[in-house]
């Protein structure tokens, strides 16, 4: 990134509520039925058929307003916004508009070199479009498309809308954040949360401004990204392209990007005729939604310890870097009871964050204790004991006493012969190495690790290798 | 069989008296009503479509076009939803299954109960029974026009700014548009929906109140429903000792009211005065003086917003288009008549960008201003009284070309409904041998007020409501 500029990047959440029915109708929300199939005359716009509001989805929306630290409105009001367009059933979609369920929170993410606070301007309920197919055009879109089929069945499903303010300063700050909200969803147990299935989705509103200055310039958004690595790639290419424009001496123009997995690249969508005009006005059909202090309170005592006050409790213990892979990864808890029972902090930490999440182990089923012993005898038993030990964590009565009594070859003298018959069939990596390539030891280590298959003792082989080839 | 009962006289309370003592069975009623459908219909068309069979043990009852009937075409009088038949019934529809009642058959109303004659509806104008050459009004005047003409028992209208009060006038009958929230919604084909109401039809008070009594009540699938505060009940007192009537010297000053009309609404104020009430003037400036202009920025808007979901995508004609746009835009062309274009265009107008404040947004203003000023009216008054409408049956053709003159119709109806109150038409005399209609208000939840009044009234009246020219 150049020094010079700094990025400005606020984001534009939308989150899926996983409850049973939809926002306005009693049509079960969910994925995987057929066609038009999880549909009724409120969420197919029949004439006369009315909204009823989803009271989980209206308490799910305050208890994400309060993990958000905002402010609950004592009176939020749905609004229809207006447009023409297949997925909208009735021609208009009920949102809360100008006066959300929660405002001015905040979120904290730990970082590296201190807290830093990234502000919650809003977050509101609103339904879901149905879902458009377009056939026969090049582009996906309905734009020269010789058919579109429309699935309603997500029609009417409740978001939730969470706007940030301008203040995130890089793509990695960006992507932080997005962890840890959405492990925050994750943890209110209000959402999958999940970009691939779409109950996820981010759009990035991106500018830049000379460092050290506090004005900002004209933003452009980005759509599209299917990951939070996407969209940190999508938010440096969006950047590294304004700071060219601002550069040369151009002006930055609004425009909406979507962002090319595939290229990296940005491509601007095509501009409309006219201005987008949504003539919002209050929903005649629903009354104000007014939560009482009671049910607000009751909310508020039903949160858990969130995910940023624990990265910064366990960052303190451990380091920030792994308290944050621990906790974004659902993994802290094990962590927390592996060093309990005794295990290395650091070990513990490496070993749930790369073996187990490698090995696909379920955290919640593992038992601590076993899994501290494993980590305690992880350099003293073979390779391939420990490996398989990790791999069997999660059954039921799972024991590391048969693993821990295994031992590794760490007798130089059986050791010795194969490492020297290694290096004499390798000459070229050897003179390589002597020559200064260091990072080759793993080369010749691996190979002695085969040979053996996986029955050495990796600091042995370490120490032997390193002295046969400094000889 | 039929010849037995004679529908033009027959009340809803004389109907279930008839049924319930097995006199008549619900099959042989119904048979009466379709019967007199078939003699005197062609000429009024107040029907769209029949029922051939009683689907109830009760009374059969008919229900405006807007009204959602499982399985029978509902059109709301527009080409948009022809052929139309709704998978599910509306809740006042559903009520009225419970409560017993057949349905009959679906009434004529200008196209998505937009104005004030059913000259509006995509299906032709229905008839005075007073004055075929004349409007029953609207845009309920199908069922209003029915109900007199001895064409059924009574029936359900909807009421947006005196569309079940204006034909009851019009066609010499009872018709309640009851207090906002009240009654359901779900199922109704919707106009504007912070104003639309559904209420009864009948040819008395008491049928009015009885036929309140089964479809009013809070609905879970309508947000905006409440519970009744007390029962309804059924008014059977002569005195309206110690009721305060108020008159609101703006509403009996405009010069619309032509004199016959007020020589009737006059006599009936005496007459309450004889039965015991008393009668006094109040100021409503805002609510006349505004209320119409008022109306016609919030009504319309709605009604922007409520009649973007015909597109021709999920259900009713469809017009091709190379594009869906223009499929969209075909689709509503060739389906909505001019009226609904027009109150789209102006609907759409008020609400956009940069227009919202100073229309939408100062007319909500406004109305809170008229329920105000409602409010301070009935700290001094139990009901207030004008006429219903200004003239009595116009003829057909004198106001469809004249959009202006056509609103200025509902100049009296059109506060109290931007207010959410209860307002009740009752038959007061005739003029030039046609009905005038006395319209009374209550403050919120005063239907029984309103009855009680009504009923005492309708009593000492005793006038003949059978049209004139229908007397054998």
């Amino acid at each position: 990134m150049n020094g010079a500029w700094e990025p400005v990047v606020g984001l534009e959440i939308h989150v899926q509520l996983k409850t049973r029915t939809k926002m306005f109708c009693r049509c079960p929300a969910g994925f995987g039925a057929g066609e038009n199939t999880q549909t009724c005359p409120v969420c197919l716009g029949f004439p006369g058929a009315l909204p009823v509001p989803n009271r989980v989805a209206l308490e799910w929306v305050v208890k994400l307003g309060l993990a958000l630290g905002c402010e609950i409105a004592p009176r939020a009001v749905f609004a229809r916004k207006h447009y023409f367009y297949p997925d909208l059933a009735k021609g208009y979609q009920i949102s809360q508009y100008d006066l959300p369920s929660c405002i001015n929170g905040s979120m904290i993410i730990p970082l590296p070199d201190g807290d830093h606070a990234v502000g919650i301007v809003r977050a509101h309920l609103e339904e879901d479009a149905a879902k458009n197919v377009h056939l026969g055009g090049r582009t996906g879109r309905i734009g020269g498309a010789s058919a579109t089929l429309v699935d309603y069945n997500r029609g009417g499903t409740p978001l939730v809308e969470i706007v940030t303010a301008p203040d995130i300063h890089s793509a990695e700050e960006a992507k932080r954040f997005l962890q840890l909200l959405r492990q925050t969803i994750v943890e209110l147990g209000i959402s999958d949360a999940e970009m691939e299935k779409g109950t996820l989705r981010v759009d990035a509103n991106v500018s830049v401004r000379p460092t050290g200055s506090d004005e900002l310039r004209t933003r452009c958004e980005i759509k599209n990204m299917n990951s939070f690595t996407h969209i940190a790639r999508g938010i440096e290419a969006e950047v590294g392209r304004q700071v060219e424009i601002w550069e040369s001496g151009g002006e930055v123009e609004q425009h909406t990007y979507d962002f090319d997995v595939a290229t990296g690249t940005l491509t601007p969508r095509r501009t409309k005729e006219e201005a987008d005009d949504y003539r919002y006005f209050p929903e005649p059909d629903l009354v104000p939604v007014e939560p009482s202090e009671e049910v607000v309170e009751r909310l508020r005592a039903e949160l858990p310890e969130l995910p940023a006050a624990r990265i910064r409790r366990i960052g303190e213990a451990l380091d920030h870097e792994r308290a944050l892979v621990l906790v974004t990864g659902g993994l802290e808890r094990l962590w927390e009871q592996a060093v309990a029972a005794g295990a290395d902090r650091v070990a513990a930490s490496n070993v749930i964050a790369n073996q187990l999440v490698g090995a696909g182990i379920d955290p919640a089923a593992v038992d601590a204790t076993e899994l501290a012993k494993l980590v305690g005898a992880r350099e003293r038993i073979p390779r391939k004991a420990f490996d398989e030990a990790i791999s069997r964590l999660a059954e039921p009565g799972f024991t590391a006493d048969p693993y821990l009594a295994q031992e590794a070859v760490s007798d130089t003298a059986a050791l010795e012969p194969i490492v020297d018959a290694i290096l004499a069939a390798s000459p070229a990596q050897v003179e390589q190495y002597r020559g200064g390539k260091e990072g080759l030891l793993g080369f010749f280590v691996g190979r002695v690790m085969k040979e053996t298959k996986g029955q050495a003792d990796a600091r042995a082989v370490n120490e032997l290798v390193r002295r046969k080839l400094s000889d | 069989m039929s010849t037995v009962v004679d529908t033009l006289r027959l009340t809803a309370e004389e109907a279930i008296g008839l049924v319930e003592r097995r006199e008549l069975s619900a099959g042989e009623l119904h048979a009466a009503y379709l019967e007199a459908i078939a003699e005197r219909d062609g000429e009024l068309h107040t029907y769209l479509r029949t029922v051939d069979e009683a689907g109830g043990p009760g009374i059969p009852i008919a229900l405006k076009d807007v009204i959602s009937t499982r399985g029978v075409e509902t059109t709301a009088g527009s080409r948009i939803l022809a052929g139309y038949a709704p998978v599910f019934d509306a809740t006042v529809a559903a009520r009225c299954k419970a409560a017993g009642l057949s349905l009959l058959g679906k009434t004529n109303t200008d196209e998505f109960a937009m104005g004030s004659s059913t000259e509006n509806s995509a299906y032709g104008p229905s008839r005075n029974p007073w004055d075929p050459a004349r409007v029953p009004g609207g845009s309920g005047g199908g069922t209003a026009a029915a109900v007199s003409a001895g064409l059924a028992p009574w029936g359900l209208g909807s009421d947006t700014g005196g569309s079940i009060k204006q034909p009851s006038a019009l066609c010499g009958n009872v018709g309640l548009r009851p207090t906002y929230g009240t009654v359901s919604r779900f199922g109704v084909v919707a106009f504007a929906s912070s104003l639309d109401q559904v209420g009864p039809v009948a040819k008395t008070v008491r049928d009015t109140a009885l036929l309140y009594r089964i479809i009013s009540g809070r609905d879970p699938a309508d947000s905006t429903t409440v519970e009744l505060p007390a029962p309804v009940e059924l008014p059977d007192g002569e005195r309206l000792d110690g009721l305060r009537i108020g008159v609101p010297r703006q509403a009996v000053a405009l010069e619309a009211i032509e004199p016959g009309v007020r020589e009737a609404f006059d006599r009936s104020l005496a007459l309450a005065e004889e039965l015991g009430a008393a009668v006094g003037e109040c100021d409503l400036p805002l609510s006349f003086d505004y209320g119409l202009p008022c109306y016609y920025l919030i009504a319309p808007a709605e009604a922007s917003s409520n009649l973007a979901r015909y597109d021709g995508v999920r259900y009713g004609p469809r017009s091709e288009g190379e594009t869906y746009r223009e499929m969209v835009e075909r689709t509503r062309d060739h389906g909505f008549g001019d009226e609904p274009k027009r109150r789209i265009m102006l609907g759409t107008y008020a609400l956009s960008a940069g227009y919202y404040d100073a229309y939408y947004g100062q007319a909500q203003r406004v109305r809170t201003l008229i329920v105000r000023e409602h409010r301070e009216a009935f700290e001094r008054f139990d009901v207030l009284a004008t006429p219903t409408s200004p003239t009595v049956a116009f003829p057909i053709g004198e106001k469809a070309a004249d959009p202006l003159a056509m609103y200025a119709c509902d100049l009296l109806t059109i506060p109290s409904c931007l207010a959410g109150l209860p307002g009740l038409n009752v038959p007061c005399g005739l003029s030039e041998g046609l009905p005038v209609g006395l319209q009374l208000i209550g403050p919120q939840f005063a239907e029984n007020t309103l009855f009680r009044a009504g009923h005492a009234l309708e009593q000492a009246l005793g006038l003949d409501l059978v049209p004139e020219r229908l007397r054998t």
